[in-house]
């Protein structure tokens, strides 16, 4: 009866705090295996959503269930049957690094001979074996994450969470950390479920979610999503906008845009039109360039603001705070 | 069942460990007594006159200083959960499947288990102020300091899991202490007080605490001589009267306890509640 079973099954998801609504009218499905992302700004509703998928929160609205088991009636089914990996710091800092998987697989009830196997693999997976015993206050930032990372797969979850997984590392700790991501994955073969505002981690996704003031705008495969904007996106500037603007639509049929005095419009094949359109164009060309869309574009399109309007503090990846 | 016991020991485990690991706190569950045991041993019998050739004030309040020991460290407890809330292990602790009634028995297990050494280690005191405490006295003190030790250990729990900030359980706590420590017949006893007074040290649970082990301690002195001496004074009632019934040894323990039981309920469900 279980067959063909999906790992996360999300139907009419709200949550109310007071007067604000977090999340309203989420629907989704995660298929077994999969790696799905939520990407949206911060305050968009990503974080709720996993508390009540992790059974720390209860909706106000709608159902959940993971791995067949409903997040509200079966929560230590839940439970049992997921790891995280949560935003903020989560670790004992006063235990070290193997004292904080024992209490784990404690907690879990993992049977000892499996327990130290399964320690030893994921912490020498994460490079913290020869760290192993020491306190996790002495480990850097990116150390700590590969910790939790190693914690949230100890109990061979068949769903795992993972709530903004590279917040406040550098770049090369950030492609560390996503390298262990993509050869757990490999290896065990879990949905994962993140969420990032991050669109370069989006990327990684198999299906994204495009979610913005507690709502999903757009769900869809990275690359489809980009096949929303219509084509690759071409920018041109020009001496005399207002002369290029009218060409473009009478001669060209397209629907150009000015940001900062650049043309933009989108073209389907963009590197087949472009020599042409050079040729062709009566206006003097001061600058022309090319470009794939990308997520931001996606995003930007659907929700006509950046994904960084609200966050551009924390989108500049700055070292992890040590005290 | 078995997610009861498995959060229990769990949770019970790792503050053992991290109490090893605190040489700060490890240091303080010594240090405390002692400073009780030097200030009282030494300093206080010098100035206090004996009320009469059997008991003085010392001896007296001695019983109530060890609840008071007790209730420190007990309370005080509850600042691991808001502590493991501020370093966010409160999340992965509420997201592992173990009981919210486990976990909060492993808190309380661990605040309750310090209060209860230090209420032993106090013990010593009694013979340098002309206490002798037997083995039976002491085997019999021990289920009393246990239960009153959970609970208010739990009770320490309870606010922990409601507060947000350090600050503010600080705040909580010492607003609770002291109507807690002196309105429970610590330093006077708690009938023939102002009747909104008398209810309120009805109401405490320590009352009854300090009554039983007062009881057990200063055993036949208790009830008899010294009593007497004091109606002589005054007549005061030493002992705890509810609705006009005298309590004995084990009805107090059985008060501590279902108080005990009524706040880890409560702890618990807080637990089940919280969200990150």
């Amino acid at each position: 009866m279980f067959h063909d079973m999906d790992a996360i099954v999300v139907e009419k998801l709200g949550k109310q705090f007071g007067k604000i609504s977090a999340v309203q009218d989420v629907s989704f499905t995660v298929h077994e295996g999969e790696l799905f992302g939520f990407l949206g700004p911060n305050g968009a509703g990503k974080t709720t959503t996993i508390n009540i998928l992790c059974t720390l929160l209860r909706p106000t609205s709608g159902q959940a269930r993971i791995n067949g088991f409903d997040v509200m009636q079966q929560r230590s089914q839940v439970r049992r049957s997921i790891g995280l990996v949560f935003q903020g710091p989560t670790l004992d800092e006063y235990l070290t690094g193997f004292e904080n998987l024992r209490f784990h697989a404690y907690a879990y009830s993992i049977p000892a001979p499996e327990r130290d196997e399964r320690m030893r693999e994921l912490l020498q997976l994460v490079e913290l074996w020869d760290r192993r015993n020491d306190r996790v206050r002495t480990y850097s930032g990116g150390m700590r994450r590969r910790l939790e990372l190693a914690r949230g797969l100890l109990t061979r979850p068949r769903v795992l969470f993972l709530d903004e997984p590279t917040l406040g590392l550098d770049p090369q700790t950030r492609r560390r950390i996503w390298e262990y991501i993509l050869e757990m994955r490999r290896r065990e073969g879990m949905a994962v479920f993140l969420t990032t505002h991050y669109l370069d981690e989006a990327e990684h996704c198999d299906r994204v979610g495009i979610i913005d003031h507690g709502s999903i705008v757009e769900l869809d495969t990275p690359d489809r999503l980009k096949d929303l904007i219509g084509g690759d996106i071409v920018s041109l500037r020009v001496e005399d906008e207002e002369r290029a603007l009218m060409e473009l639509r009478g001669r060209f049929g397209l629907e150009p845009a000015v940001f900062d005095n650049t043309i933009q419009f989108n073209v389907p094949h963009a590197d087949q039109f472009l020599p042409e359109f050079i040729r062709e164009f009566s206006l003097p060309l001061q600058a022309v360039s090319l470009r794939r869309p990308t997520l931001e574009d996606v995003f930007l399109k659907l929700t006509g603001h950046a994904i960084r309007d609200e966050a551009s503090a924390d989108s500049i990846p700055t070292p992890a705070r040590r005290l | 069942m078995s997610e009861v016991f498995t959060g229990f020991w769990v949770v019970g485990y790792r503050e053992f460990l991290r109490l090893l690991r605190e040489r700060a706190r490890l240091a303080s569950a010594f240090v405390t007594p002692l400073l009780l045991l030097v200030i009282f041993g030494a300093g206080f019998n010098r100035i206090v006159a004996p009320l009469d050739g059997q008991v003085d004030l010392v001896q007296f309040m001695f019983p109530g200083i060890v609840c008071m020991s007790v209730l420190m460290t007990a309370l005080f407890s509850g600042l691991s959960v808001v502590w493991d809330r501020e370093v966010g292990f409160l999340k992965v602790v509420l997201v592992a499947p173990l009981s919210r009634v486990g976990i909060a028995l492993g808190k309380t297990a661990a605040g309750s288990g310090v209060g209860l050494f230090q209420g032993l280690l106090l013990m010593i005191l009694a013979p340098f102020i002309g206490l002798s405490i037997g083995l039976i006295a002491l085997v019999t003190l021990l289920p009393l300091l246990f239960v009153l030790a959970v609970t208010l250990s739990a009770i320490g729990i309870f606010v922990g899991s409601q507060m947000r900030s350090q600050q503010a359980f600080h705040g909580v706590v010492e607003i609770l202490i002291v109507p807690m420590v002196f309105f429970s017949g610590v330093f006077f006893p708690v009938d023939k007080v102002p009747t909104w007074l008398g209810i309120l040290a009805k109401l405490n649970p320590l009352t009854y605490g300090v009554d039983a082990i007062r009881q057990v301690i200063l055993n036949a002195r208790y009830s008899a001589s010294f009593e007497s001496t004091l109606s002589a004074k005054g007549g005061v009632d030493l002992g705890v009267t509810v609705f006009g019934h005298r309590m004995s040894v084990w009805e107090d323990a059985l008060v501590v306890s279902i108080f005990g039981l009524i706040v880890l309920v409560m702890a618990a469900r807080s637990f089940n509640r919280q969200g990150t």
